[in-house]
């Protein structure tokens, strides 16, 4: 497959509800065969990014074009070459997970036998056989993403949007979403997926996108995303308050990097190097400085967010 | 195994535009959906069967002597009315239906995929040209066992089935379109009760309009469902198509042409 067949291009696309600019001069570029990640917090405008892209809802500015497909004037085109997994499952409660894909492979323009061949194999690929003729009522949250991921892929599309796919899933599930994404694209398949979660955008995607009320705070891998902000960070809580200015002093020296204290009292210092802990802990002992509390925690999309804007993400409403 | 390869962009053959056949199969395609959505729900089938069941026991041991002297007199009055009634309150299903769809999601995947835009809503709609026959059925097999033998025999029945299943598959697209201007689920269905509620009973479904004040008679005069009763009554006892079928039926329609394109513009605009 040539390398410079562009599956998603958008330029300064603008998206506004009332006077709520959601997705405000958003330009990405996703290459066929990759995965994309889309990083923002709750409210950012990520769900709204790809119900443009998914021929939902019109721009109001700006444009976008699937595989070379205008959203607007190739409407009906670029929906051949789509599947959508939305944020909540979008399949029938009512039916049974068979009938549901029976439905939309009908729908699709398969036969009845093709219909029947194609759900039969979806199920078996994503797990579901021996739950296919029950009702979806009784079905996991996992299994209904399955489910829905698997409806979307009944086309075999070659580009995949995939809005939070794994938002309210439990670890293990997680990680077979994950293993199920990866083949996505082995098969061939573009991926565009939103997450919260800067894990799994690390994991999967071959670019990152960091999106912030709206619009695009960051573009880059995710070594380059992970370069841009310290690796770990270190949180301290000293017993005695009155040591904490000593306490700044002496990491700082040791770390070599400014500390913060955040609203909790606690100290954050920037940690590059996992070894340099015990240099902290002893310096500090020497200076005869106790802690109550100790901790290092690997980068939040909270620290993206302070690295890349400056200011702590505040909780956006909506959803 | 399964054919997991992907056809690229590139190698596809893409189409412009959805054609009618297409549109058409879609719509049947929603409307079998629309179908094993109600075989799955033990409700829908109550409201088809049992409700007409009991309604009909109920009207005519509880007012046929009351209103026509006798239980016998009474059913050439209320089998259409109760059969009206049964329609009207199933008329609000499809758009309620269709609300659901959009509020869980099914609408959006809908419109993601090279599918005809009208063909969700035709489908949903298709499906209840059955739930109306069935009530006819029920309603007249009960009627039979019960002794009424109207004069217009068989055909006579199947006409009045007909124009009952005519009007109410029109008046359902006033619900559906109510249904999808709305938010909510539940904001639909109550909607649907508090319209067909009155409209059921402020007509001349259950009691003849002589015994009623002045100002109702005029406000069961203007109920379209009162035009359907008349002319099923009319059609039952002489069996002839009498103008108020032809009111009836007309009426219907002009509900249709005036509903069902707002309704599937509606239904685009929102989803
Ligand atoms: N249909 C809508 N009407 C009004 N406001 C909306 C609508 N959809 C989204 N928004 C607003 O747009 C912003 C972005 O929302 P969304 O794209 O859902 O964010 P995300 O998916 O990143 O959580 C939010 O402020 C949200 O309240
Ligand atoms: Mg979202």
């Amino acid at each position: 497959m040539s390398d410079c067949v562009l599956a998603v291009e958008t330029n300064g696309l603008v998206k506004t509800f009332g006077n709520n600019r959601a997705v405000d001069g958003v330009s990405l570029s996703i290459p066929a065969g990759t995965i994309c990640g889309v990083l923002g917090p709750n409210g950012a405008g990520k769900t709204t990014i790809i119900n443009m892209l998914a021929t939902l809802l019109t721009p109001d500015a700006g444009s976008a074009k699937i595989f070379g497909y205008d959203v607007q004037k190739d409407t009906q085109k670029v929906r051949q070459l789509i599947g959508l997994t939305g944020q909540f499952a979008s399949i029938d409660e009512e039916l049974t997970a068979r009938e549901n894909l029976v439905i939309f492979s009908r729908l699709l323009g398969f036969s009845k036998a093709e219909s029947k061949r194609k759900s039969h194999d979806l199920l078996e690929e994503f797990g579901l056989t021996e739950a296919a003729d029950r009702k979806l009522s009784e079905f996991s949250g996992g299994m209904r993403r399955r489910l829905d991921l698997a409806a979307s892929l009944i086309s075999r599309p070659p580009l995949i949007f995939l809005d939070e796919p794994t938002t309210g899933l439990d670890p293990r599930t997680r990680a077979q979403m994950w293993q199920t994404i990866r083949q996505l694209v082995k098969n061939g398949s573009t991926v565009l997926l939103t997450t919260q979660y800067l894990d799994e955008a690390d994991q999967l995607a071959d670019n990152i996108i960091v999106i912030d009320k709206g619009r695009v705070v960051a573009n880059d891998t995710p070594d380059g995303l992970k370069r841009s902000i310290s690796s770990a960070s270190l949180r301290l809580v000293i017993r005695d308050p009155e040591n904490t200015g000593r306490a700044v002093e002496v990491i700082e020296h040791v770390l070599g990097e400014r500390v913060q204290i955040t609203e909790t009292s606690e100290l954050a210092a920037p940690m590059k190097h996992a070894y340099k802990l015990t240099e902290v802990l002893i310096a500090l002992r020497d200076a005869e400085i106790e802690l109550s509390t100790i901790d290092v925690r690997q980068p939040t999309l909270d620290d993206v967010f302070f690295a890349l804007t400056g200011n702590a993400r505040e909780n956006a409403g909506g959803n | 195994m399964t054919d997991t390869t992907v056809i690229q962009a590139a190698e596809r053959e893409l189409k412009t535009r959805i054609s009618f056949t297409v549109a058409v199969k879609n719509s049947f395609t929603l409307a079998y959906r629309a179908w094993l959505k109600m075989l799955h729900n033990p409700e829908s089938f109550m409201e088809m069967t049992i409700l007409p069941v009991m309604l009909t026991l109920l009207f005519t041991f509880l007012f046929g002597g009351a209103v026509s002297g006798s239980t016998a007199d009474y059913l050439p009055v209320i089998i259409p009315g109760v059969l009206v009634m049964c329609c009207a309150m199933g008329c609000s299903t499809a758009g309620t239906l269709l609300r659901e769809d959009m509020n869980k999601g099914i609408t959006k995947r809908l419109t993601s995929m090279p599918i005809a835009r009208i063909s969700p809503v035709a489908g949903m709609l298709m499906i209840e040209i059955i739930r109306y026959t069935v009530i006819g059925v029920v309603v007249f097999s009960l009627g039979f066992a019960l002794g009424y033998r109207p004069e217009a025999g068989i055909v006579g029945v199947m006409g009045c089935i007909g124009l009952m299943v005519i009007a109410a598959w029109c008046l359902s697209w006033v619900f559906a379109l109510m249904s999808v201007s709305v938010k909510s689920i539940s904001t639909a269905q109550t909607i649907g009760m508090v319209i067909m509620f009155p409209m059921a009973f402020l007509s001349n479904a259950l009691v003849p309009v002589e015994t009623m004040p002045g100002w109702l008679q005029w406000v069961v005069d203007i109920n379209p469902l009162s035009h359907v009763v008349t002319a099923m009554r009319e059609l039952l006892s002489t069996g002839a198509m009498g103008s108020e079928f032809l009111v009836a039926l007309a009426g219907s329609l002009v509900i249709l042409a005036v509903f069902a394109p707002m309704t599937v513009m509606a239904y685009k605009r929102r989803a």
